[in-house]
C-alpha cells in the first residue's frame, strides 16, 4: 500500500531547490518534442544558449523579455497570496496599455518627468479598474474571479480592437489597427545605448522589491497573507476579509497594468492587438515557479524569458516551431507543481506488518 | 443472549510516528452482546476501530469475524471493502452521508454493481422498509439528507450499515448529538435490533449510559486495554478510576459575588436559514465574576449565538450591551473593541492560521495596536518578545514561536488561543466547546484559567454540548434549544435534560 | 420588425443548434467533472487538442469517425494528467487546470507546425455533411432546423441524454454525484473516490475534446490558430449557469448559440451604426452576467475544489 503523509517541517532546501529542479526537468523534456521535431538535441540546446548568452545584444533582449513577466509575475503572486485567483493579467496588462496610449500620445504637452510618472499611474489605475471590477463581484455576489477575468481578457482584447480601429487609431497607418506613437517625452529611455533594453525592467525591479517588503513587513501585507491562508479564521479574528481581497485586486490589477505601459512606452512605442503573446498568462507560470515570492519572480522571470529568446533563436537557426518554448513553460509549471507536492509531503510505501 | 463468538481482535498494535495509538489491544464480542469501549480522548478508541473497518493497518495482530455461517475467518486488513463484506458496519461521530443525496441514495449507494444499468429501487426499498419495521428506525427515505434532523440522520446510517447486512454495528459516540430522551429511543432500537442477533460496538465516554445499556464494558487508557468488566459488577466510581487512572482532581472553585452586567441580550432575533443558525427573541445577562453555561444538544441555536457575540452576524432584531453600551455594529473588531475574548468553536478552521507563525498568530486580533504597527509596519522586536513571554506564560509547546501554528498539537492550539484572549484582559470570555478534544490535563487547564479570568472580574459565556462541563463550571445554566433560551434555575441533570429536549419544566 | 424576421427564419436556428454543438460537449465535460468534485479549468486547451487532433487524425486517413475517437482519445490523455495531479496528489485544481490549458495548447500547435512547417492556408479535409434524413429533412421549418445538422449535433444531444442517465439513473452516477458531495461517504461504502474521479475527469475531458473536434471537422474544414477563442471558459460558465444539471446544460448552451447567431444576424442588418466589435463582446459579457446572477443561489457540488486523501479525516 502507498500512503501520502506531510512533512513535518520541509526544509529550506526544498524551497529552492525544487523550482530550479523543476525548470530544469522541463528544459530537458524539450528533447522529446525537439527529437520528434527531427532536430539535433545538442545543436538545438546549443543554440538556445547562444540565443541568450551569445552576445550583450542577446542579453539585454532576454532582459527585455523578462521585464513584463516580471510585472505579470508579481500581479499573480500578489493575487494568489490572497487565494484571489487573478487570470485577467492578460487584459490587464492591455488596459495599462490603453490607458498610457491614451495619455502619451499627445492629450498633454507635458516634459519628461511629468508625463512618465503621469502615464505610469494612468495605466496602473487602468490595470487596478480591471481587477477591481471581478473582486467586487467575488465579494458582492459570489461570482468565481476565475472565470470573469478569463473571460474579461476576451472582452477587453475586442475592446482594444474597438479602440484601435476607433478613438485611438493612428491616422497615419494606412488602415493599419495601431496607435498613435507614444509622444518622445513619454518613453521610458533606453537604460544601454542601442540596446532595447529600457527603464521598465529598472520599475519592475523595484516593483519586485517593495512587494517583497510590503508582503512580509507590512500589516498590508500580514493581513493578505492571512486572509490567503485562512479566510475565516482571518474574519474571526477582525481582519476585513473583503476590504483586503479588494486591496490585493487593485494593487495586483495595478501591477499587471504596469506590464501594458512599460511594455508600449519602453519597447514598442505604440499600441497594437499583438503587444502581448501571452504575459499575462505566462505570468502565472513565473508566479508559480517563484513560489508566489516576489524576488523569486525576478529569477524566474528571467528563466521563462530565457527560454523563449532562446527558442526563438533556436527555432530561426533550425526550423523548429518556436512554439516550443511554450511547451517548455507549460511543463515547467506542471513540474513545479509535483515538485511542490514532493516538498510538502513524503509517499510512503506500508507493507503489511512493517509501517 | 447467545454465547458464540462474532469478533475477535487479537493483540492489535498501531503506532504513529512515535506515538503508541494501540498497544496489544485484545477484544472478544458475542453475537446479541452490546460491548461499550470506554475511554478519555486520544485513548485509543477511534484507531482501534479503524483498524477493524479497514481505514488503518494494524502494526501487528490480528482480527476474526465470524462468516454468515457462524465460522470464524480471518479478515484482510486494510480494506474497508473486505470490512463491509464480511458483515461489520460502522456509524461514525461525523455521519458519512452525502447531504444532496436522498436519504435512500445514500443507503444504496455503493450496494449495486457499478456496472449496470439501473438502479432496483423497488427491491432496495423494501428492503429498507422491512428493516424499519423491525428496529423502528424510522426516517424519511426520499427526503434530501441535509434536511433531516440529526437524529434522523444518525437512524439512516444505521439503516445503510443495516441494508449492507452487518451483523456487527460499530456505534461511535452515538448519544454525543442527541438529547437524553432521543438517545432513549436509540437504546430502545438498539435492544430491539441485538435480539435480531446483532452485536454492537458503542463507543462512548458518558458512563451513565454505558451503565444502563450494555452487557459488557472494556476500559481503554493510553492504547492499552486496562480493565474488562461485566456491566452487571460494575459502577460509575469503578469505571471512572479506570478510565483516568487515578482520582481526578475536581477544579478548585469558590463562591463569588456577581457584579454588573457585562453582557446583555435583549429580545435578540436571529433569523437564519435553519434551527442551527437561528435565534428567537432571546435574552440573556452575564455578569462580571459569573460564569454563564448555556447547556443544549448541538444544533439548537448555538452557533448563532456564538457567531453573534464574535461579530460575525447582525441580528434581524433586538439589542446588545456590552458594559451597559449598546453594540451597533456587529462585526468581529467592533466586539474585539467592546472588550469581548472569544474562543471559537472549531480552532482549527477559526482559530488560528495554520500555514503562519505562532508569534503572528498570537497577534493577528491587535493589528490596530500601535505597540504592533508603526506606520503601518509590524514591529518585529515587540512580536518575537511578546510571543516568547506568551508562550512562557501559558505553556505553549511546539517546534518554536517562528513555526508554523499547524505544527502544534490541538491542546497547544488553544492554549495559543487563551494566551491571545487573555492577554487582552477581555471584560467578556465567549468560550464556545473550549475543551472538546482535549485531553484531560489541557481540558483542566483551559477551565483553571477561566474560573481565573471570573475571579479577575471578567464574565464567561461558556457555551458547551458537554452537560458535565457545564454543570462543573458554571454560577449559572442557561438551556438553548430550538433557539429558545431559558434559565434553567436548577443543576438537577434530568430537568435540564427534560429542557433540552423541550419540554417545559 | 427585422428582429422579428430574424427569429422566424430558419437559418436562425438552424445556426442556434449549429453554434450550440460545441458548448453543450463541453458543459457536459466540465459538469461530469464537476459533478465529481473536481474543477477542470484545462478546457480551453483541450478544445486546441481535440480539434487539431481529430483534424489531423482525418487529414491522415482515420476517417470522421476514426478521427472523433483520437480526439477523444487526446482529450482522455490530457484529462488523465490533470486527474493524476488533483485527485491523488491533491494540487490545486485552479493552477493545475491553467497548466493542462498551455500545455494542451502548445503541445497542439507546436504538432501542427512541426507536421505542417511551411503552410500558409491550411489544408482541407472533408467534413461531416449535414444529415440529409428522407422526409424529415424535407418537412417545413422543422426539417432544416433539426434534420438538417451534422451526426455531430445528434451526437451531443444524445450525450445530453447519456450523461442524464447515468447520472441520474445508475449507480454509477450515484458513486459520482456522492463523491463530489461527499467523498467520505463514497469510501465508507467501499466506493474508490480516487478511481470514480479520475474516471469521471476522463470522460469529461474527452467530451471537452470532442467539442473542440466539432469545429475542425464539422463547423470548419480545417484548423487554425486561436479557433478556439475562450469558448471552453464560456462552457466554465455555462456549468454554473446550470447548476450542474445536463438539461439546465442544453438550455443553457442553447440560449447562447441562439444568442450569437441572432447577434450575427442583426450586426448584418443593423451595419456600421455600431461597431462589430460590441457584437463580438457580448456573449462574453453575457455569460459573466449570468455567472453574477445565479453565483448565490447555486447548488455548488459540496466537494468541488476540495482535496481528499484517503485516510485522512
Amino acid at each position: 500500500m502507498i500512503r501520502i503523509e506531510p512533512r513535518e517541517t520541509p526544509s529550506r532546501w526544498w524551497t529552492f531547490g525544487i523550482p530550479v529542479a523543476s525548470a530544469l526537468l522541463a528544459l530537458m523534456l524539450a528533447a522529446i518534442p525537439l527529437a520528434a521535431a527531427g532536430a539535433n538535441i545538442f545543436e538545438a540546446y546549443g543554440q538556445m544558449f547562444k540565443g541568450i548568452f551569445g552576445s550583450t545584444f542577446a542579453f539585454t533582449e532576454m532582459l527585455t523579455r523578462a521585464t513584463p513577466l516580471i510585472f505579470t509575475g508579481l500581479a499573480a503572486t500578489l493575487a494568489f497570496r490572497a487565494k484571489l485567483w487573478n487570470i485577467g493579467a492578460e487584459g490587464q496588462l492591455y488596459l495599462g496599455a490603453m490607458a498610457a496610449v491614451a495619455v502619451g500620445t499627445g492629450l498633454i504637452d507635458a516634459p519628461g518627468f511629468i508625463l512618465i510618472p503621469l502615464i505610469l499611474v494612468t495605466g496602473a489605475m487602468a490595470g487596478a479598474a480591471g481587477m477591481a471590477g471581478p473582486a467586487y463581484l467575488k465579494t458582492r455576489f459570489g461570482a468565481d474571479e476565475v472565470v470573469t477575468t478569463l473571460l474579461l481578457n476576451f472582452i477587453i482584447l475586442i475592446f482594444l480592437q474597438m479602440m484601435l480601429e476607433g478613438p485611438l487609431k493612428d491616422p497615419m497607418s494606412l488602415g493599419w489597427p495601431q496607435s498613435s506613437p507614444i509622444v518622445d517625452a513619454a518613453v521610458l529611455p533606453q537604460l544601454i545605448p542601442r540596446m532595447r533594453l529600457h527603464w521598465g525592467l529598472i520599475i519592475a525591479l523595484v516593483a519586485a522589491v517593495i512587494a517583497q517588503i510590503m508582503l512580509s513587513k507590512s500589516v498590508w501585507g500580514f493581513k493578505l497573507r492571512a486572509v490567503g491562508e485562512n479566510a475565516a479564521a482571518a474574519l474571526h479574528a477582525g481582519i476585513g476579509v473583503k476590504r483586503t481581497l479588494m486591496s490585493a485586486a487593485i494593487v495586483s490589477g495595478a501591477v499587471a497594468g504596469l506590464a501594458g505601459v512599460s511594455e508600449v512606452a519602453g519597447l514598442r512605442g505604440y499600441l497594437t492587438t499583438d503587444l502581448s503573446p501571452g504575459y499575462g498568462y505566462t505570468g502565472i507560470v513565473v508566479a508559480m515557479l517563484a513560489g508566489l515570492s516576489p524576488i523569486g519572480v525576478v529569477i524566474s522571470a528571467i528563466f521563462i524569458a530565457s527560454v523563449f529568446v532562446g527558442a526563438d533563436t533556436m527555432s530561426r537557426a533550425m526550423g523548429v516551431s518556436s512554439y516550443l518554448a511554450d511547451l517548455v513553460v507549460a511543463m515547467s509549471l506542471i513540474c513545479v507543481l509535483v515538485g511542490g507536492f514532493v516538498a510538502r509531503f513524503r509517499i510512503i510505501r506500508t507493507n503489511k506488518g512493517e509501517s | 443472549m447467545s454465547n458464540s463468538l462474532v469478533l475477535s481482535l487479537n493483540n492489535l498494535s498501531k503506532r504513529f510516528g512515535t506515538v503508541v495509538a494501540n498497544d496489544t489491544v485484545s477484544i472478544e464480542l458475542h453475537r446479541g452482546e452490546v460491548l461499550s469501549l470506554l475511554g478519555e480522548n486520544g485513548a485509543g478508541k477511534t484507531t482501534l476501530m479503524n483498524m477493524l473497518f479497514g481505514h488503518y493497518v494494524p502494526d501487528s495482530g490480528t482480527i476474526e469475524v465470524a462468516d454468515a455461517k457462524g465460522v470464524m475467518q480471518p479478515l484482510t486488513l486494510g480494506h474497508p471493502q473486505a470490512a463491509l463484506n464480511a458483515g461489520i458496519g460502522m456509524v461514525h461521530q461525523h455521519f458519512t452521508l452525502a447531504e444532496n443525496l436522498t436519504a435512500l441514495d445514500n443507503i444504496l449507494l455503493g450496494s449495486e454493481s457499478l456496472f449496470s444499468w439501473r438502479h432496483n429501487r423497488k427491491a432496495a426499498r423494501k428492503k429498507v422498509s422491512e428493516i424499519i419495521e423491525r428496529t423502528g428506525l424510522a426516517a424519511p427515505l426520499d427526503e434530501k439528507v441535509g434536511n433531516l434532523s440529526v437524529g434522523e440522520r444518525q437512524r439512516v446510517e444505521i439503516l445503510k450499515a443495516l441494508f449492507h447486512d452487518a451483523r456487527i454495528l460499530v456505534l461511535d459516540e452515538p448519544t454525543a448529538v442527541l438529547t437524553p430522551q432521543e438517545a432513549d429511543t436509540l437504546f430502545e432500537n438498539i435492544g430491539a435490533m441485538t435480539k435480531d442477533g446483532l452485536s454492537v460496538i458503542f463507543i462512548s465516554h458518558k458512563l451513565r449510559e454505558v451503565l444502563a445499556f450494555s452487557h459488557r464494558i472494556v476500559v481503554l487508557r493510553h492504547g492499552k486495554k486496562v480493565g474488562e468488566i461485566a456491566t452487571a459488577d460494575a459502577d460509575e466510581r469503578v469505571i471512572a478510576r479506570m478510565m483516568v487512572g487515578a482520582d481526578t482532581p475536581t477544579t478548585p472553585r469558590d463562591t463569588q459575588t456577581p457584579g454588573a452586567p457585562v453582557l446583555e441580550l435583549d429580545n435578540i432575533t436571529v433569523k437564519g436559514k435553519n434551527m442551527r443558525t437561528s435565534l428567537r427573541a432571546a435574552n440573556l445577562v452575564v455578569r462580571a465574576h459569573e460564569v454563564v453555561g448555556i447547556a443544549g444538544v448541538s444544533g439548537n441555536g448555538q452557533s448563532a449565538l456564538a457567531q453573534l457575540v464574535s461579530g460575525l452576524i447582525s441580528p434581524d432584531a433586538g439589542e446588545m450591551q456590552v458594559d451597559g453600551q449598546q453594540i451597533l455594529k456587529f462585526t468581529p473588531p467592533a466586539m474585539l473593541k467592546a472588550g469581548i475574548g472569544r474562543i471559537p468553536e472549531d480552532r482549527h478552521h477559526d482559530g488560528v492560521i495554520g500555514a503562519m507563525s505562532v508569534a503572528e498568530n498570537l497577534i493577528i486580533e491587535r493589528l490596530q495596536d500601535p505597540a504592533i504597527r508603526k506606520r503601518g509596519f509590524l514591529q518585529q522586536k515587540y512580536i518575537q518578545e511578546n510571543a516568547k513571554q506568551l508562550c512562557k506564560d501559558y505553556d505553549v509547546r511546539g517546534p518554536g514561536i517562528d513555526a508554523d501554528a499547524r505544527l502544534l498539537s490541538g491542546g497547544n492550539i488553544q492554549k495559543l488561543i487563551l494566551a491571545r484572549v487573555f492577554e487582552c484582559t477581555p471584560r467578556l470570555i465567549l468560550a464556545n466547546q473550549p475543551t472538546r478534544g482535549l485531553d484531560l490535563g489541557a481540558a483542566n487547564e483551559v477551565a483553571r484559567r477561566l474560573l481565573e479570568a471570573r475571579i479577575r472580574g471578567a464574565g464567561i459565556l461558556l457555551i458547551s454540548e458537554d452537560l458535565d462541563e457545564v454543570l462543573a463550571l458554571s454560577d449559572r445554566i442557561m438551556v438553548i434549544h430550538d433557539g429558545h433560551l431559558v434559565e434553567a434555575n436548577t443543576d438537577d441533570r434530568e430537568t435540564i435534560g427534560l429542557m433540552m429536549a423541550g419540554e417545559q419544566v | 420588425m427585422e428582429v422579428l424576421q430574424i427569429l422566424l427564419s430558419e437559418s436562425f436556428w438552424n445556426a442556434t443548434l449549429r453554434i450550440a454543438t460545441p458548448l453543450i460537449f463541453g458543459v457536459l465535460g466540465a459538469l461530469l467533472c464537476e459533478k465529481a468534485g473536481v474543477l477542470n479549468l484545462g478546457i480551453e486547451g483541450i478544445f486546441v487538442a481535440g480539434a487539431m487532433a481529430g483534424w489531423m487524425a482525418v487529414w491522415l486517413g482515420f476517417g470522421l469517425w476514426g478521427g472523433l475517437l483520437v480526439a477523444a482519445g487526446v482529450g482522455g490523455f490530457f484529462g488523465l494528467i490533470h486527474a493524476i495531479l488533483t485527485v491523488p496528489l491533491g494540487l490545486s485544481q485552479h493552477v493545475s487546470g491553467l497548466g493542462i490549458t498551455m500545455f494542451a495548447t502548445s503541445v497542439s500547435y507546436f504538432t501542427y507546425r512541426t507536421a505542417l512547417p511551411q503552410v500558409s492556408s491550411p489544408p482541407r479535409i472533408e467534413p461531416f455533411r449535414p444529415l440529409d434524413i428522407p422526409i424529415l429533412s424535407d418537412l417545413p421549418f422543422i426539417g432544416p432546423v433539426l434534420f438538417q445538422q451534422t451526426a455531430m449535433t445528434w451526437l451531443a444531444l444524445f450525450m445530453v441524454a447519456l450523461v442524464w442517465w447515468v447520472l441520474n439513473r445508475t449507480p454509477l452516477g450515484l458513486a459520482i454525484r456522492a463523491v463530489g458531495d461527499n467523498p467520505d461517504a463514497a469510501d465508507a461504502q467501499g466506493l474508490s473516490v480516487y478511481g470514480l474521479r479520475i474516471g469521471a475527469i476522463i470522460a469529461g475531458s474527452a467530451l471537452m475534446a470532442l467539442g473542440g473536434a466539432f469545429l475542425t471537422m464539422s463547423a470548419f474544414d480545417s484548423f487554425f490558430f486561436g479557433m478556439v477563442n475562450g469558448r471552453g471558459w464560456i462552457c466554465i460558465a455555462l456549468v454554473i449557469f446550470a447548476s450542474w444539471r445536463p438539461g439546465k446544460a442544453l438550455i443553457g448552451a442553447l440560449l447562447f448559440g441562439a444568442f450569437e447567431a441572432f447577434q450575427v444576424r442583426l450586426q448584418t442588418q443593423v451595419g456600421a451604426a455600431v461597431p462589430g466589435q460590441i457584437f463580438l463582446m457580448a456573449p462574453y459579457v453575457l455569460s459573466i452576467f449570468a455567472l453574477v446572477i445565479v453565483a448565490r443561489r447555486a447548488e455548488y457540488p459540496r466537494a468541488l475544489l476540495k482535496p481528499w486523501f484517503k485516510g485522512q479525516r
